[in-house]
This record gives structure tokens, sequence and C-alpha cells, in this order.
């Protein structure tokens, strides 16, 4: 499993883009979707929904759990990724690349994230 | 439901094998038990559609012997047992005087004075017990066997071909329900035509020094036919949609057979004292005229998983609960069981839904089972 150098990444499994024009695409890791199983319902947030860093702002469901979506950073969420409201299963199959949930206008960026080594160590232990 | 004797997981003989192909593994009742290879989702669809492969060694296996083994088997449990021929097998259950359930149970008559029960693993010891001291005053012994096996199932429809390129035994004469002595790959088993998925398929117990080699032929012999590895977490889809009960959701202590829509199970009618025989004479009384909840399907009509112990409502009131809730493969929404009251249990009752987090989701009351395989 690898995490790509060019994303960062939270302890609670959400990575993050580098910010393009202010807004970054956020979706969780290759790890979480293992942990979770095959995810069968994606809860994002609205498009215009203000999110907060360390909040939760969503729900993945699987088929042994529901685990809920925090956002990494803080900002306003500009877009949602509709592939995955419908098929739910691109979170596994994708989660760096066609399995993104939502993409988010940045207002504030938490200082603790973690760059993709510091976070395959974290995931390590 | 971890164990509360040991903080050490206990391993099965295919521990090392399960890691090597990958498995992501779960505590289960003291047990480290594959909880899926790969997707959970596909393992489900391979035994439906072609064949799995599930290490099921937690399960506790207890051997009763004697000449008084079937009479005991009569007096410590509810069915009647000793009108279990040779080589057949019969679900059942263990009660409490009071008549709740303490498991339920798979017996095999292995010979005229020998038995196999077949206990959940969470439950094993407590069946151990209640047979140990319910064996007073009869001629008979009760063994624990639990280390003495080690249980393969191979389920789906796939899989009696799978196994006949794998014994000379008659599995044509091998009816559901139904258990033999033969050997497989090489090494001597009980085969039985039992299972937890609703799908045609078998049960290997096997010594557990065979467990290895017997799993690596049944690999061998089903890879021309799809068959995979299957953890426990398409089991419990797969027994949900077969709408089977499972110890700890739809079957507890505080509930009787007969609250449990298995009065069935009870049969008054075999001779001589039963535990329980009195509460339970009571239950089913109660249960004709005054029905208690009764256990139902419910079938989404939006994509929220309800989970155990969510409650089910209809108009802004508490009806009942959830005891096991998926998303169904096969049907492609999410299912549960739960216990409602009787008012609504009907299928097709109107108005009813699950409280998901706060959310009413609307759910279609049905009859069980999900599913059922065609023949």
């Amino acid at each position: 499993m690898s995490n790509p150098q060019q994303l960062r990444y939270s302890k609670e499994h959400e990575w993050l883009s580098t910010a393009e024009d202010g807004v970054s695409t956020v979706g969780i890791t290759e790890f979480a979707a293992n942990a979770l199983g095959d995810v069968v319902y994606a809860q994002l947030p609205e498009v215009g929904a203000t999110v907060e860093a360390g909040e939760t702002c969503g729900e993945l469901e699987s088929t042994k759990s529901v685990s809920d979506l925090y956002s990494p950073v803080s900002g306003e969420v500009t877009e949602i990724n509709e592939d995955v409201v419908n098929d739910p299963s691109l979170v596994n199959s994708a989660p760096f690349e066609g399995g993104w949930l939502f993409k988010v206008r940045l207002t504030e960026e938490p200082a603790d994230l973690l760059s993709a080594d510091e976070y395959a160590a974290h995931t390590a232990g | 439901m971890s164990s509360t004797e040991s903080t050490e997981p206990r391993h099965t003989a295919l521990d090392a094998l399960h890691r090597s192909l990958g498995a992501t593994m779960t505590d289960f009742a003291g047990w480290d038990m594959p909880l899926r290879y790969g997707s959970e989702r596909d393992e489900h669809v391979a035994v439906r559609t072609r064949a799995g492969l599930f290490d099921l060694s937690h399960m506790g296996e207890i051997t009763v012997t004697g000449a008084g083994a079937a009479a005991l088997l009569n007096f410590a449990l509810v069915g009647n047992i000793a009108s279990v021929g040779v080589g057949r097998a019969r679900y059942t259950m263990i009660c409490q005087a009071d008549g709740g359930i303490l498991d339920d149970l798979i017996v095999y008559r292995l010979a005229e004075t020998e038995y196999l029960v077949v206990a959940n693993a969470s439950n094993a010891q407590v069946v151990l017990d209640a047979l140990t001291e319910r064996a007073a005053g009869f001629d008979a012994e009760v063994r624990d066997d639990r280390d003495a096996y080690a249980l393969i199932a191979v389920q789906g429809p796939e899989s009696p071909g799978i196994l006949k390129s794998l014994t000379d035994a008659d599995l044509d004469g091998l009816k559901y329900y139904a258990g033999l002595p033969g050997t497989v790959a090489g090494v001597p088993a009980l085969i039985a035509r039992t299972g937890y998925t609703g799908e045609d398929g078998f049960e290997l117990f096997v010594k557990p020094e065979h467990a290895v080699g017997l799993w690596q032929a049944l690999t061998e012999a089903g890879a021309g036919v799809g068959l995979v590895p299957c953890g426990l977490s398409c089991r419990d889809t797969l027994r949900l949609e077969a709408g089977m009960p499972l110890y700890g959701h739809e079957l507890t202590t505080e509930l009787t057979p007969f609250d449990a829509g298995l009065g069935r199970v009870v049969k008054f009618e075999k001779e001589g004292d039963f535990v329980g025989r009195e509460a339970l004479a009571e239950a089913a009384a109660r249960a004709e005229q005054n029905p208690p909840r009764v256990l139902v399907g419910l079938v989404a009509e939006g994509r929220r998983v309800p989970r155990a112990g969510y409650a089910v409502v209809a108009g802004g009131a508490v009806i009942g609960e959830v005891t096991s809730g998926a998303p169904s493969p096969t049907l492609g929404k999410p299912i549960a069981m739960a216990y409602v009251d009787a008012a609504h249990a009907a299928p097709g009752s109107e108005g009813v839904g699950v409280d998901i987090r706060g959310n009413h989701e609307p759910y279609a009351v049905v009859a069980l089972p999900f599913y059922k395989r065609q023949k």
C-alpha cells in the first residue's frame, strides 16, 4: 500500500491535495478504505456547507459499520463527488483517485497534517 | 463478543494460512478469525453463485456418548433428539428452566449411542456446563471436544462437484441435515450437509492437524469453478439474507423459542420431562393468545443501513428493535431482521421505519427469509 507523496494526511485517515486556486480535494486513505471494508453508502457534506478541521462532516457506511467522516481542514465545500454517492465502492477501488469525496475552499489549514512518510509510520503502529 | 476468560485470542489450525492469504482478522468470541480476505461483497456473491470456503473451527463441539445419551439429550434440549436417525442431524435449542434460550445447536447422531453437539463459539462453555450438569443420573458421558476438531465449510452451488472430486463418499445420498463419516482428500472427516448460508453445502469436521491439507485440497479442487476463501463478514450477510437467527442477536436468554418464532423446535410430545418444559408450555400459550413482538424482515427503500439495536418506529412511536442489519448484496438494498409489535408485523404494514441516528427512514415489512435458493 503506498500513499501518494504529493498528498498530506490526517491522523483520522483523510488525505488532502495541494490547493489549486485555494481549493483542495479531500478523500480517505487506502488504509482507511481497507479497514472499513466495502463502502455501501456515503453521506457527504452539502455543497456550500462550512466544514471545520477535525469535526465530523459526513458518514461512510460499510457492511459492518458506520464511520464518521472528519474534515482535515476548515473551509467551504465547493463540490462533492457525485460518482461516489452513486457508487460508493469507488472509495475502495480508487481511494486516492476516482474515490475522492469533496472539494473545499480553505479558510484555515491545521499545521499538524502528516507527510506521506509520516502517515505511513502512523499507520504502521 | 470477546472472551472474558482470557485477553489472548485463540488461533485455529488454519491461522498461518489465513495470514498468508492476506485476511483481515477479527476477534470473535475469543477467537482470532478471518473477517474477510478481500471484498466481503465478492465473497458473498461467490457463495451465492459458485462456492466459498470457510474456517469455522471456532464452533464448539461436544460429544455425548453412552447408553443414556439419547435420554440425556431429550432431557437437556427442547427437541426430540432420541428420534434422530443415525447419520442425520437436527437443528435444536438448549433452554434455561425459565424457557430462555441458552443457545441454538446442531446435533448429529453419529452412532446409536454417540452424538456430536455443535454450539456457537460464544456459548460453547455455557452449553458444555449445562450438559454436564444435566447429565447427572444419566448413563452418559459429556466430553469437551472443542480442541479435537477443525471445521471447514464449503458452501455454494458448486460445492457438491468440488467435494465429489475429493471423496468416494456417497454425496448424492447425503441429504440436507445428514452427516456421514468418510475420507476427503485422504483424511478422515465427518461430512455433513449443513450450513449457515442458505445455499447447498457441506461442513467437514476433521482433526486439526489435517485442516491445512484439506483446505489446500479444496482450494485446488475449486479453483476452476471460482471457489474463494470467505470470512465471517459474508457469513453474516449470507445467513441474514437466508433469515437464519444468530445467537446474541435474534436469540437471547431473554427470549423463549416461541418469542423468536421458532416454537416448532420445542417438542412437547416427546416422552419424559425436559428442562424448561413447564415454562415453555406457558410461553406457547402466551404466544397463542397474546402474541409478543414478532420477528420480521425489513427492506430499506433508501440506502441507510439499519444496525442491531436501532429502534423500529411507526406513527412516531417505537414499535420494535432491529436485531441484525446489513446491506444485502443479493437484493442490492439494506435489509434487517427486527422484533416488532404484532400489530405492525404483517408483510406490507404501512408507515414502518427505522430510526437511523435520528432520521426515520422508511422500510417495507416483509416475510422471512429475504432469499431462498432455487432447488
